[in-house]
């Protein structure tokens, strides 16, 4: 049962990676890579169940925090045009221009 | 006793259950029009799949630290990804997109482009038979629909730059 569920987390993944692929915005792609680290952190739970170490659980945990660590630093650099290392000149100013990018 | 027999039946349940949510995110994912829309399938990716799939694995492990950890997991993964796709909601309405299903990705400028359009193209059809009945009313009238030309525009303008607003 844990193979299918595995099976099941890999086509997922697979529709995810087409629309990560040729999402029109970037927020498609962004949407689209969160859930591709949502599967990854169920894959690898599973994949420790399957091979007989369930200690696996210990990195899907660091991988949940990096997924969430890493969503949040790709849109503040989508917002403000920077990550806010730079002093306090973070301001939203290059997103007015930004939807007809892609 | 019987509980023994029953819990792997129960497991492999969830488990299907999950995987069921994750496959019909994904496709709500790719079939969705809208980024806007597109946050629900990833919600329920979020909130039924993992729920149900570690729910699965922690009936099957039993009482052990691997079950707390799974459920540190999905605890953690129930309140992360309802901030971060909100996140994703807000920077895309911030950075001009509305969410409208008309098509694929409609921006806030191009509807503000049709509108003035569509109020010319009702002031001039409301113009011509009134000009045909003639009179002394037709002055008034004609007045009044240059008002009304004049108002629509403008309108338009005041809603695209509330829009800029928002984005500065």
């Amino acid at each position: 049962m844990f193979g299918l569920a595995l099976a099941g987390c890999g086509l997922a993944m697979i529709l995810a990676l087409i629309r990560a692929a040729k999402g029109p915005t970037a927020f498609d792609r962004v949407l689209a890579v969160n859930a591709i680290g949502t599967i990854i952190i169920l894959g690898v739970a599973l994949h420790g169940f399957i091979m007989g170490r369930p200690e696996f659980v210990d990195i899907s945990i660091l991988y949940a925090v990096l997924n969430f660590i890493g969503t949040f630093a790709i849109l503040k650099l989508f917002a403000t045009g920077g990550l806010g290392d730079r002093g306090g000149n973070a301001r939203i100013t290059a997103s007015s221009d930004r939807p007809e990018e892609g | 006793m019987s509980m023994d027999l029953f819990l792997p039946y129960l497991s492999g349940f969830s488990l299907a259950i999950g995987t069921l949510a994750l496959v019909v995110g994904s496709l709500g994912l790719i079939r969705l029009p809208d980024v806007f829309s597109r946050i629900h399938a990833v919600g329920m990716m979020d909130t039924a799949g993992v729920g149900f799939i570690v729910l699965g694995m922690m009936i099957h492990e039993g009482f052990s630290l691997i079950s707390v950890k799974l459920a540190a997991v999905a605890v953690f993964l129930f309140f992360t990804s309802p901030i971060a796709t909100h996140a994703v909601a807000q920077v895309a309405h911030k950075s001009g997109f509305s969410p409208v299903a008309t098509g694929a990705a409609t921006s806030a400028k191009k509807v503000a482009r049709k509108k003035p359009a569509r109020a010319k193209a009702k002031a001039s059809t409301k113009a011509t038979p009134k000009a045909k009945t003639a009179g002394k009313a037709q002055t008034s009238k004609t007045v009044t629909v240059k008002k009304a030309a004049k108002k629509a525009p403008k309108k338009a303008t005041k809603k695209s730059t509330g829009r800029k607003g928002d984005v500065s």
